[in-house]
């Protein structure tokens, strides 16, 4: 890009006090034009306070300074209103809406009309067909958006976003976008994401995966408390030298050591079925991390919730100890009584409560223990749960804090301490570390493993081949609902996990360019 | 060093300095209420301030209490029974019907009565829980049929109540009615569940988080069937206590008691434990929408501004509440 161009975004002294606490300090941001900026750093490290003041959700402290294509900005950046100055976002949720069509999804709220706001949907249909084609989506407007899958729905969230800059030479910023993505659709999102840029768009990457920001970007910015520790491009880091500047310190050991497990049985589950589920046999070992992966929709994500009963199975045994159940017939309810406890993935819909203290949150399993005399005594159920929340490494300490006020990686660790607090016999986790730094991760996995080393049975569903290799003793493959193969000891490794779930999967182009 | 003392320092002082706003929050309505009593005591002090008057607001609008305090744990569960004050007007008219024109005894007929309310209250939860059908549709229903229903029964205004019932509301003690104490200690069991009980705090999760409440092994089901149908049936002990405190039977009375309790329902909920249903910010609510009524009345200003006056705090309630709901999280 020639010289005379001015930066797309030009941020200066960006910095944010909330209450005498200093969250973002003196942040500076250049993107030029088709740059790709990461920005990088654990939850809790400025990051969504820096995107916040992008959107105007924030107002900066004085003496901040924002040009856009060289035109200073007043601040605050007034809401609703980023896109008219050429600054648009997809959020990790994506903003879509389920019900709706993909040419409702691209244009509501922008739909042309004609006298008698008539919506010529004729001619909609061929603009939304324009405004796909650039991204290789070439699908009928009126696909369902439920039809659609992962990666198309990131892809069509970018042709939203970017239809709603009037220029080329916009920002697009995507916070967090591919933390709902398989792994292997996330080139064909990159792909997207080059393609936007080669117009001559800036674009601000926001990522907890270290290694996408290093694949897909051109300079990295770095936040550590609040600061700027590092800025950079991208090709003067490697994975240890990045993960080194957001944590502070080089992560050696990010999984613990291995461990032994026993000969006891846990629990064994057998011919389990439900939705996308058919014909899980499996038996875990006290002291056994067993993990279930495939790609998305291949069903391993819902044998902890069938297991649970918090989806009804149609089918199956499962024997805990001495008790065998019937699975259409286990609740909740009588799952946490026979000692099993389910973390599920989504945190502030089915995990926690964000107006609920963290206290309260935590300590909603054992509750009727903190009753004396037919009273709750409050300082001892927060006492409680304050320990937890120190053990856990829960930052702040203080159980009287809404959850919703934490950080994603903090309500991560108090909601795992909630279930710790049940001691199971049986830990079930969906998506343990979706949307967790690297701190907080380390300090689930190290949990995990020490429960494990003292008799928990664990099982695990996630998509994250590296983690699943690392802290599992055995890692189950799924396929259409079933167990297409097993992975132990040297032969688990993350290429194999990643190798196994995609053979037999039709190639990606043609998954992608699915027309309708 | 100095860094660390000095932070220390200015966030003790900033803790502090952030505690008297928090107070002031959380018992704005309190102060509200005392300055009205203030206002309306310099305005119009013969007549305001009499004893009497007093007697008058404690008494006679302790039923508007018991319903509204009745209305908590389904709201607290997130289920709108808008059925409730029509509820209690079949209870009332029922009672009245029975004793007064049938000749029935007392006590038959407020069994009866209860019965009728604890049916309306177990049809509710069947069409809400098990039938899934959103709560605030299904309540409107059933108000404006038991509303009908209530007419259909007697239309007219009998008097002549049982004179034991009449004791067990009119009596006094330290100057006040009964009613006044049966509020008072239903508003004190209130608060003793939700603030003391693992029931308490599941009926909140309930409301908050249906989702997370049931992966907690809580018995979701169960408990917004169990708040609807108490819901009712304290309705129902309204009505037979209001015919008990009036001697005498209005069959039209009762529905227009829904939007007061909701007012002071909602907000009760921006008091005490802002954004939350509570049981003392319900009876702060209550008696201060009762006390601005009762001196607007004695300025003379009566009629319309009765429903202007509950219609607004209804809307002024929801919205603190709202807003104090979404401070909480934002951590503002």
């Amino acid at each position: 890009m020639p010289d005379s161009l001015p930066p797309i975004l030009e941020a200066k002294g960006f910095a944010k006090t909330f209450g005498g606490r200093t969250v973002l300090r003196e942040a500076d941001m250049t993107i030029g034009p088709g740059e790709i900026r990461g920005l990088v750093g654990q939850n809790g490290s400025g990051k969504s306070t820096f995107i916040k003041i992008l959107s105007g959700y924030h107002n900066p402290d004085p003496g901040a300074v924002l040009k856009i294509r060289g035109q200073p900005v007043n601040l605050p950046v007034p809401l609703d209103e980023p896109a008219r100055l050429g600054i648009s976002f997809v959020h990790q949720d994506l903003g879509l809406f389920e019900a709706g069509t993909v040419l409702e999804n691209l244009l509501v709220g922008r739909y042309e009309t004609r006298p008698g706001w008539r919506i010529p949907w004729r001619s909609e249909k061929q603009r939304t067909r324009q405004m796909l084609e650039p991204f290789g989506l070439n699908m009928d407007p009126a696909t369902p958006l439920t039809q659609l899958s992962e990666v198309e729905r990131a892809i069509l969230a970018i042709a939203r976003a970017m239809s709603g800059l009037d220029t080329e030479d916009g920002l697009l910023v995507l916070d967090e976008p591919t933390s709902r993505l398989p792994r292997n659709e996330v080139d064909t999102f990159f792909d997207a994401v080059r393609d936007v840029a080669a117009r001559g768009t800036g674009v601000l990457f926001v990522s907890h995966r270290s290694e996408e920001v290093l694949a897909l970007t051109d300079t990295i910015t770095v936040l550590r408390d609040g600061r700027i520790v590092a800025d950079h491009p991208t090709a003067s880091f490697t994975e240890q030298t990045l993960v080194k500047a957001i944590l502070g310190f080089s992560l050696q050991h990010l999984y613990p050591e291995s461990h032994h497990t026993t000969q006891d049985v846990a629990m064994t589950v057998t011919d389990l079925s439900g939705p996308s589920v058919e014909g899980f046999s499996a038996t875990v070992h006290r002291g056994e991390i067993i993990g279930l992966t495939g790609l998305l929709g291949m069903g391993h994500d819902m044998v902890p919730h069938l297991i649970f009963g918090s989806v009804p199975a149609t089918g199956g045994r499962i024997e805990l100890g001495d008790a065998v159940h019937s699975a259409h017939e286990i609740s909740p309810r009588q799952a946490m009584d026979a000692g099993l406890a389910l973390l599920p993935s989504n945190r502030l819909r089915q995990g926690g409560v964000a107006g609920a203290t963290a206290g309260e949150n935590i300590t909603l399993p054992i509750l009727p223990g903190f009753r004396v005399k037919g009273f709750l005594r409050r300082r001892r159920e927060y006492g409680s749960a304050e320990r937890l929340m120190d053990r856990f490494k829960v930052e702040p300490v203080d159980a009287g804090l809404p959850l919703g006020t934490f950080s994603g990686g903090n309500q991560q660790k108090s909601l795992i301490a909630k279930w710790f607090a049940t001691q199971p016999r049986l830990l079930l986790l969906d998506e343990p570390t979706h949307g967790v730094d690297v701190g907080s991760k380390r300090e689930i996995f190290k949990h995990l493993r020490d429960s494990a080393e003292s008799g928990t049975g664990i099982v695990i569903a996630s998509v994250e081949a590296e983690d699943l290799a690392q802290i599992c003793d055995r890692v189950l493959i799924f396929r259409d609902g079933r167990v297409v193969s097993e992975l132990a000891g040297s032969r688990l490794t993350a290429g194999r996990i990643r190798q196994q779930t995609l053979i037999g999967m039709p190639a990606l182009k043609t998954a992608v360019q699915r027309s309708g | 060093m100095i860094d660390g003392r000095q932070s220390v320092w200015m966030e003790r002082k900033e803790h502090m300095n952030s505690r008297l706003p928090v107070y002031l929050n959380r018992y704005a309505l309190l102060l509200a209420w005392i300055a009205i009593i203030i206002i309306f005591g310099a305005l119009e002090p013969e007549l305001f301030l009499r004893p009497r008057n007093f007697l008058t607001i404690f008494s006679e609008r302790s039923i508007l209490l018991i319903l509204t305090l009745g209305m908590l744990p389904g709201l607290a569960a997130g289920e709108y029974d808008l059925s409730t004050a029509s509820t209690m007007g079949l209870s009332f008219v029922i009672l009245g019907w029975l004793n007064i024109i049938h000749g029935w005894p007392v006590a038959p007929a407020i069994l009866v009565a209860l019965a009728a309310a604890l049916v309306v209250g177990i049809v509710n939860a069947v069409v809400i829980v098990i039938l899934k059908v959103p709560s605030i549709v299904a309540t409107l229903g059933m108000a404006t049929l038991l509303a009908g229903a209530a007419l259909g029964i007697n239309n007219l205004i009998v008097s002549g109540i049982s004179e034991s019932l009449v004791n067990v509301a009119r009596t006094k003690l330290f100057g006040l009615q009964l009613v006044f104490f049966y509020a008072l200690a239903l508003t004190l069991i209130l608060w003793y569940v939700f603030a003391y009980t693992p029931l308490g705090r599941y009926i909140y999760f309930v409301g908050a988080g249906r989702d997370v409440a049931r992966l907690t092994g809580i018995r979701v089901d169960a408990i917004r069937a169990g708040t609807l149908i108490a819901g009712s049936v304290i309705a129902g002990l309204a009505g037979v206590l209001l015919a008990g405190r009036n001697g005498s039977v209005d069959p039209n009375f009762a529905p227009g008691l829904l939007l007061p309790a909701f007012a002071g329902a909602f907000l009760g909920s921006t008091t005490v434990t802002p954004g939350r249903f509570n049981a003392w910010g319900t009876f702060i609510a209550v008696y201060f929408l009762v006390t601005g009524i009762n001196g607007l009345q004695l300025m003379k200003i009566t009629g319309w501004v009765e429903q202007v006056f509950f219609g607004a705090a209804l809307i002024i309630g929801v919205v603190f509440s709202h807003l104090a709901g979404r401070r909480r999280i934002a951590g503002v």
